[in-house]
């Protein structure tokens, strides 16, 4: 019987939302393929959330020691390897998350171990391990298998699964010292920067009037604003309009940004990739305007204009200059 | 400060209308306009920057096919010093043969830095770059907004979740994924492009590289691609401009907001 490893991700003396889901598909990929569920904990002494993770898994690990209190990819890197050569997990589950990306594909090299990265399904069919993955932002699905292999490496993206719910498992504790041997790390972790806050807080809004990539030029961006301000709402945006410092970082919505929880969301020219759309389902209503009627906005909104933004622009400021 | 950037030629799928080809792995790329890689894009000009700030050489690297040769062209007008493709043939990639490829022929070139995007378009694997950064036995990050060189080390940040940054410091040599929206990428003309056809773009085919058989084999292949499972979906308003804005406003006020 093998195992399945979820390698938890804290910040802080936290479980990050990335651990609960993955646990609630190992779960469920553990009954079906009838493993036991291992928590794997790297952190400092003592982290605080041991306790919660033993109802949720048959063990936890735990390698603690002060230099893992602040993460570091190398260091995650190399005691996985170890673990994994020790125990002989058949899946090693990880979240695509910054740090996730940092170690998983490293660690797939040093294992020899196929890894599927962000991953939104864990299949078994006929006994064997498939990943689904979306590509081409969301338009299109992929399901992938590996080559054959002792093991196994999925990251897991953020929401693809709800959060496990306190379980029934009275796992047991395993605590292990930092190996001795480990190599010396190339990174040393400084701090943690905090975006600077803005004029506006988006996340209070009651009404968002937000743009994307489709808003074309930077000129166009105060149209989008005087309609906000007649609107008595509030404008922000995705990721493309600050990466190209049309707004400041402070107006941005989804996981790099702000989630935001307007009574209504009108998005404009924004094509709705996942990272936006974790910010938004908060959201009372969603109303969105693009002129991609295979735009995966349309999927998640309430309502859908599949039209030109800026014609609808122009008539909403006519009506309310009426 | 020698650089190695390793970019790619994806197409562009936005507005359109994708379809799935005959055998259901892939889609059909025949009607596709195509372009560099949103974040190779970033990933070369933080390059060129880095280069104008501290000297060295620029080497912009793909694996792909003569088309592709397109986005090589644009890294040398952007200000890279030369270009290499790599010509896989008939080779099925997935990110370990290609991160593979890669390391074998970045070996043959100086580098202090290695850059690529944080992840392509395309497939969206996020992956090449990590891996190539174990197969080179250097230092890495993932998801780099700032990098500032000093010495033989850099001050990094990290974008994590939430609009929080880690900053770190790393070692060079070291690779960095590189994240949208690090800089500014300038514009690139068609007469730029020319003037750096005189500059050296070199191809490689991938037999040359002595690979091994177990190098070039995928580790994750594609069984099929399928269009996202039916869901509800928006309500779509018809009408012209004027009747949808009222449609619009009629339902904002419904949900509470008063306009």
């Amino acid at each position: 019987m093998g195992e399945i490893f979820v390698v938890v991700e804290h910040r802080d003396g936290e479980l990050r939302e990335i651990t609960q889901q993955m646990l609630w598909k190992a779960n469920e990929l553990c009954q079906s393929l009838s493993n036991t569920l291992t928590a794997v904990i790297i952190g400092g002494k003592d982290e605080p959330f041991i306790q919660e993770l033993t109802e949720r898994a048959d063990r936890v690990i735990v390698v603690e020691d002060e230099r893992l209190k602040d993460f570091n990819g190398d260091y995650y890197k190399e005691i996985l390897y170890r673990l994994i050569q020790e125990r002989h997990p058949l899946l090693t589950m990880i979240g695509h998350t910054p740090w996730g990306m940092d170690f998983g594909p490293p660690l797939s090299i040093k294992t020899g171990f196929p890894i599927a990265t962000d991953c939104v399904d864990i299949l078994v069919e006929d006994g064997r391990l498939k990943a689904v993955r979306q590509i081409y932002t969301g338009k299109l699905f992929s399901k992938v298998s590996f080559k054959e292999s002792d093991g196994y490496l999925i990251t897991v993206r953020s929401g693809a699964f709800p959060p496990d719910k306190a379980g029934e498992h009275k796992g047991e504790v395993i605590k292990q010292e930092m190996p001795a041997d480990l190599p010396e790390v190339g990174k040393e972790f400084i701090a943690f920067e905090e975006a600077a806050a803005g004029e506006v807080d988006i996340t209070q809004a009651d009404l968002l009037v937000s743009i994307g990539r489709g808003i074309g030029e930077e000129d166009n961006v105060a149209i989008a604003k005087e309609l906000a301000d007649m609107m008595g709402g509030v404008l922000s945006c995705s990721r493309p309009v600050v990466d190209k410092n049309w707004l400041p970082k402070y107006h941005q919505v989804g996981t790099s940004g702000k989630s935001v929880k307007p009574k209504v969301y009108l998005a404009l020219g924004i094509s709705g990739a996942f990272q936006h759309v974790a910010g938004i389902s908060g959201a009372g209503t969603i109303i969105a305007v693009n002129k991609d009627k295979k735009a995966p906005i349309f999927r998640v909104a309430d309502y859908g204009v599949v039209d030109d933004l800026f014609k609808i622009v122009d008539a909403l400021k006519e009506r309310l200059a009426a | 400060m020698d650089i190695v950037v390793c970019v790619k030629r994806v197409p562009l799928t936005q507005e359109v209308d994708l379809e799935i080809d005959p055998q259901k792995k892939e889609v059909r790329k025949d009607m596709l306009a195509y372009s560099i890689n949103e974040w190779d894009n970033y990933a070369i000009e933080e390059a060129v920057l880095l280069k104008e700030k501290f000297g060295g050489d620029v080497t912009a690297v793909t694996v792909g096919v003569e088309d592709d040769e397109e986005v090589l062209r644009r890294c040398l007008a952007m200000g890279a010093d030369r270009a290499i493709r790599v010509e896989p043939g008939d080779l099925s990639l997935d990110p370990f043969v290609i991160s593979r490829i890669l390391a074998e022929v970045i070996k043959g070139v100086k580098h202090d830095l290695v850059l690529t995007g944080v992840q392509a378009d395309d497939v969206n694997d996020g992956a090449v770059g990590t891996m190539l950064a174990e197969h080179l036995g250097l230092n890495h990050a993932a998801v780099v907004t700032r990098v500032e060189p000093e010495g033989n080390e850099a001050t990094i940040h990290i974008e994590l979740e939430g609009g929080t940054d880690e900053v770190s410091k790393i070692k060079f040599p070291a690779l960095l994924s590189i994240q949208t929206g690090i800089n500014e990428p300038r514009y690139v003309s068609i007469m730029g492009i020319r003037k750096a056809a005189k500059k050296e773009l070199k191809v490689v085919k991938v037999e040359e590289l002595g690979l091994s058989e177990d190098d070039l084999t995928p580790w994750v292949s594609v069984d099929e691609v399928f269009l996202p499972p039916e869901t509800e979906g928006a309500e779509i308003i018809e009408g012209d401009p004027g009747t949808v804005a009222e449609e619009i406003l009629r339902i904002i006020k419904e949900k509470g907001v008063s306009t």
